[in-house]
């Protein structure tokens, strides 16, 4: 059996590790925190900035003289509007209009994509590409990435490369850290203004090294996936097999989601004034055009005087945990009609609220709308007020600033 | 002309509470006026830019007691509200040892294990034992408190559901309650705990802003005023604002703006104007008469009853009483630039001890031999000191690399024996710098800038009368029913339309905000007898 791999990072950031925790992404060991206190780690983001090893990201190299052609018949999203040195985050879909994953496309040149998805993917693309001019690399290997997140990130990475300060939101630009040349991209997975930079496996620790020699003094940390996931969900980022499945391996469509139930329609803005033909578009064209979505993503933010009162009245001291709840916690009306669920949950120290992703009932989706979402406590289920809002819950303007 | 001097409130003194205050009158639709004497507001609790890129938190600086209530009525996150966790807990011995807490209970108790292994699971049970006192007092703290000499209906079902409550606590929380508000912290805390340092900490927040001793029968109250305090939750612990205490002011005023509070600064406020038995407005230092049927003074007691309106106007037996109320303000503050981060000689090389207070207070016989000096009218020669170097939790506190670093000092009684403090003021600063210097070898090297804070400096710039704090010392008989005095514990004055909000009215001080509020709800109440002040 294989045993389990360790990033291009990892010869840096284990010693950093005072924890000994360690979770596995794609078969990687990353740390789940560095120090004992996940919020320490989560005001690094958002308070300063956050050092986060995203190299288990499964990495698609994408060329060829069909190579737009390619991605825009299979991306929902129409590539043909990222322009060199810009990204976009989109999904990919299957032909009933389910979604299959997501993931961010870079276009370095015309006709050269480098695509990234939480899951392998290869079998999936390759099978997709008989017929175009096209070649598939998985390159998962060949590339660290390490994301620097957080107010202070912008400062510190022109410090070794000014041409990033100018960088604006999902653009990407070719730079050099201490003569190692390497991608930084303004995109991330926390909320916050950030960057991700992209690096040769074998210059991973150099740029490390550089980095973490232009954070000295900007109390900058190694952060782990624990706080990443309580900012994400702040940031109302979705992530596969949390908040949705793959359309790919699901058993039934009660698992599957449709774009529009993700909330993701923004993406298809091109439908009614494009031809463009991608997977899965008829059957979105028909669900808008008839309404048969099932569902909306939506946040919900939990009424703080409930959430109080259900637990003083057990005798307990209401808990305010940052740490995500990842089990599902069912929806009602008032009058006790089940109307969706939440697939994140958590306490939100920068909102002082517990927050949820959940999907309701497409008629009970605008804002401010009133639900009961279920809590236990004691055993016992309670049902506390919270109220519906848009996706994201938190989005401090210097994010695209 | 008088058209916009008149306001339908006018509160007076733009602190936390001044600030919670008229934020919560103008969001119930009231055209409201904070005066505030200084060029900015926040009372004690500002941050000023002493050295370029060096933030001081000047006087107040952590947040814990602060009413979550607040936080959401007043919609503080939309202003930027960011409580920033403080992780950790450093306490230095005296032999060149530590006690360092974090986040971690287990780890904790091995970490208390190496001065006490007794003592690591009777912190836990410590914890247990207060929190249920805490969970117990809560609701006293967000309501309005009964009047004991009132003797409508009203004040007497207030004081049944009091008893009512009282009577249906667990025994033992009755007990733990009735040992810490009227006993010494030593006797609750010897109940618990044999190691030094474990006591020494504890035992620190049983004196903060108070002249009591750890051995002192009342401390135990002081004790369990701080403990009431939380963070995300969790009872006695302690968050630091982004920007500092004056960051969380900011915060305060531009919520207070956004229901349309309108803020006057550079506004000293020279008397209340009254007609009759009622107030009508205020008189500004430079003349300016402004105009509201309800006037709130945040100011302390003191200011509020003896300098604000003429004592004539007040019955004397509680002019008696605000006179014989207790200030004696007993604490300093001498706030550090620094060059880099100190070193612990058993940590070199360390830096994330100080990710929260640092406790210079490494037994309990060390803070009461401190106190020893300030009974008899000095500042202590070895002083306890609660230090937190800001910029290692919010980096914008300082240039990067630097640091700031506020030492909260005591003993400093305001009445020093045969001196005063501008004749002290240096010596105080070399003695506490020489104390941390003890502990910390090498930190003088490190500063590149000190300012020093006397109770002095406190009362004349702050206002706070003697210096004090909290607007009037936390002793039993100036809390609760009793604050600031039997009968006049419910935000109301003698002076129809004029009213109290600060500090020293229940609950108390230490950036809490609840007077500020409880007392808004009394005035709406007042205003309109049905949306009542609950």
């Amino acid at each position: 059996m294989a045993t389990i791999r360790t990033t291009p990072f990892h010869e840096r950031l284990a010693p950093l590790n005072r924890t000994g925790l360690w979770s596995h992404w794609s078969g990687h060991l990353v740390s789940r925190k560095y120090q004992m206190s996940d919020k320490v780690e989560y005001f690094a983001i958002r308070d300063a900035a956050a050092l986060i090893d995203t190299s288990p990201l499964h990495k698609y190299r994408i060329t060829g003289a069909d190579a737009e052609r390619y991605l825009a018949g299979v991306l929902a999203r129409d590539v043909r509007t990222c322009g060199d040195g810009e990204a976009q985050y989109t999904i990919w879909c299957d032909d009933r209009g389910h979604v299959v994953e997501d993931g961010v496309v870079m276009r370095f040149h015309a006709n050269d994509f480098m695509l990234t998805a939480a899951e392998p993917n290869l079998a999936y693309l390759t099978a997709l590409a008989t017929g175009y001019d096209v070649q598939i690399v998985d390159v998962s290997d060949d590339y660290g990435a390490l994301a620097v997140q957080g107010p202070r990130s912008r400062r510190i990475l022109a410090s070794l490369a000014p041409e990033i300060d100018q960088l604006g939101y999902f653009e990407h630009v070719p730079a050099k850290f201490a003569g190692t040349a390497v991608t930084v991209s303004r995109t991330g997975y926390t909320g916050d203004l950030g960057y991700e930079i992209w690096v040769e496996a074998g210059d991973a620790t150099a740029v490390f090294d550089a980095v973490v020699e232009a954070s000295a003094g900007h109390s900058v940390r190694p952060v782990g996936q624990n706080a990443m996931l309580m900012s994400r969900i702040e940031a109302g980022l979705l992530l596969l097999d949390v908040d949705f499945r793959s359309s790919r391996f699901a058993y039934t469509d009660d698992e599957r989601s449709t774009p529009a139930e993700l909330g993701m329609t923004w993406m298809l803005r091109d439908l009614p004034t494009s031809d463009r033909p991608f997977i899965g578009r008829r059957a979105i064209e028909r669900e808008l055009a008839d309404g048969t979505s099932r569902w909306r993503t939506v946040g919900l933010v939990v009424d703080w005087r409930e959430w109080d009162r259900v637990h003083a009245g057990e005798g307990l001291i209401p808990p305010k945990d940052a740490t995500p709840i990842v089990a599902e916690m069912m929806l009602y009306t008032d009058d006790g009609e089940w109307i969706g669920y939440t697939t994140s949950f958590m306490y939100s120290p920068i909102m002082q609220r517990h927050l949820a992703i959940g999907r309701v009932r497409p008629h009970l989706a605008s804002s401010g709308t009133a639900v009961q979402l279920e809590v236990t406590v004691a055993h016992r289920y309670h049902t506390v007020s919270a109220n519906v809002t848009r996706l994201p819950l938190y989005n401090p303007p210097r994010k695209t600033a | 002309m008088t058209e916009d001097r008149t306001y339908e409130a006018i509160v007076i003194g733009g602190g936390h509470n001044g600030l919670v205050n008229g934020a919560y009158l103008a969001r119930a639709g009231m055209r409201t006026l904070i005066l505030e004497r200084r060029h900015m507001v926040g009372g004690a609790a500002i941050t000023e830019e002493l050295v370029p890129g060096f933030h001081f938190t000047t006087f107040s600086y952590a947040l814990s007691l602060l009413r979550p209530e607040i936080i959401h009525e007043l919609e503080l996150p939309k202003h930027g509200f960011m409580p920033i966790q403080m992780s950790d807990t450093f306490a230095p011995t005296e032999d060149g040892d530590y006690l360092w807490l974090g986040s971690d209970r287990e780890l904790n108790a091995k970490e208390i294990a190496r001065h006490s292994a007794h003592d690591a699971d009777a912190l836990h049970q410590f914890e247990l034992d207060t929190a249920r006192v805490c969970q117990a007092l809560k609701p006293l703290l967000d309501r309005i408190p009964p009047n004991i000499v009132g003797t409508d209906p009203d004040d007497l079902g207030q004081l049944a559901e009091l008893a009512a409550h009282l009577r249906g606590l667990p025994p033992k929380v009755l007990h733990d309650c009735v040992r810490l508000i009227t006993g010494s912290a030593a006797d609750f805390l010897d109940d618990y705990f044999e190691s030094d340092i474990v006591k020494g900490l504890l035992s620190s927040s049983s004196i903060i802003g108070s002249k009591v001793g750890p051995r002192s029968q009342g401390s135990g109250l002081v004790l369990l005023y701080h403990k009431l305090g939380e963070t995300d939750g969790t009872f006695g612990s302690w968050a630091f604002h982004k920007g500092g205490n004056g960051g969380f002011t900011q915060v305060l005023a531009r919520a207070a703006q956004a229901y349309g509070a309108e803020i006057m600064l550079d506004a000293a406020v020279d008397k209340v104007i009254t007609s009759g038995d009622r107030a009508t407005g205020v008189a500004l230092a430079d003349g300016t008469e402004l105009y509201a049927p309800v006037v709130v003074s945040a100011l302390d007691p003191r200011r509020t009853f003896m300098e604000l309106v003429d004592p004539r106007q007040l019955p004397t037996d509680l002019v008696d009483n605000i006179r014989r109320f207790r200030f004696q303000g007993t604490s300093g503050k001498v706030n550090f630039a620094l060059d880099a981060l100190p070193e612990h000689p058993a940590l070199p090389g360390v830096g994330d001890q100080f990710r929260g207070f640092t406790n210079i207070g490494p037994s309990m016989d060390y803070i009461e031999r401190a106190y020893d000096d300030a009974k008899y009218g000095w500042y202590s020669q070895r002083p306890y000191i609660d230090a937190c170097i800001q910029s290692t939790i919010d980096p914008d506190m300082a240039p990067p690399g630097k640091h700031v670093m506020s030492c909260f000092v005591q003993y400093a009684p305001y009445a020093l024996r045969e001196s005063d403090w501008d004749a002290e003021r240096v010596r105080f600063g070399d003695t506490v710098q020489a104390t941390i210097e003890s502990f910390f070898p090498g930190f003088g090297d490190l500063v590149l800038h000190r300012e020093v804070v006397t109770p002095l400096d406190i009362e004349r710039v702050v206002g706070l009368s003697e210096g004090n704090i909290f607007a009037g010392e936390f002793l039993a008989p100036q809390m609760y029913l009793f604050r600031p005095a039997p009968g006049w514990n419910q935000y109301r004055t003698p002076i129809a339309g004029y009213y109290q909000c600060g500090s020293g009215t229940h609950p108390g001080g230490c950036v809490m905000g609840a007077p500020g509020r409880l007392a808004a709800q009394q005035i709406l109440g007042d205003r309109d007898p049905d949306r009542s002040g609950s």
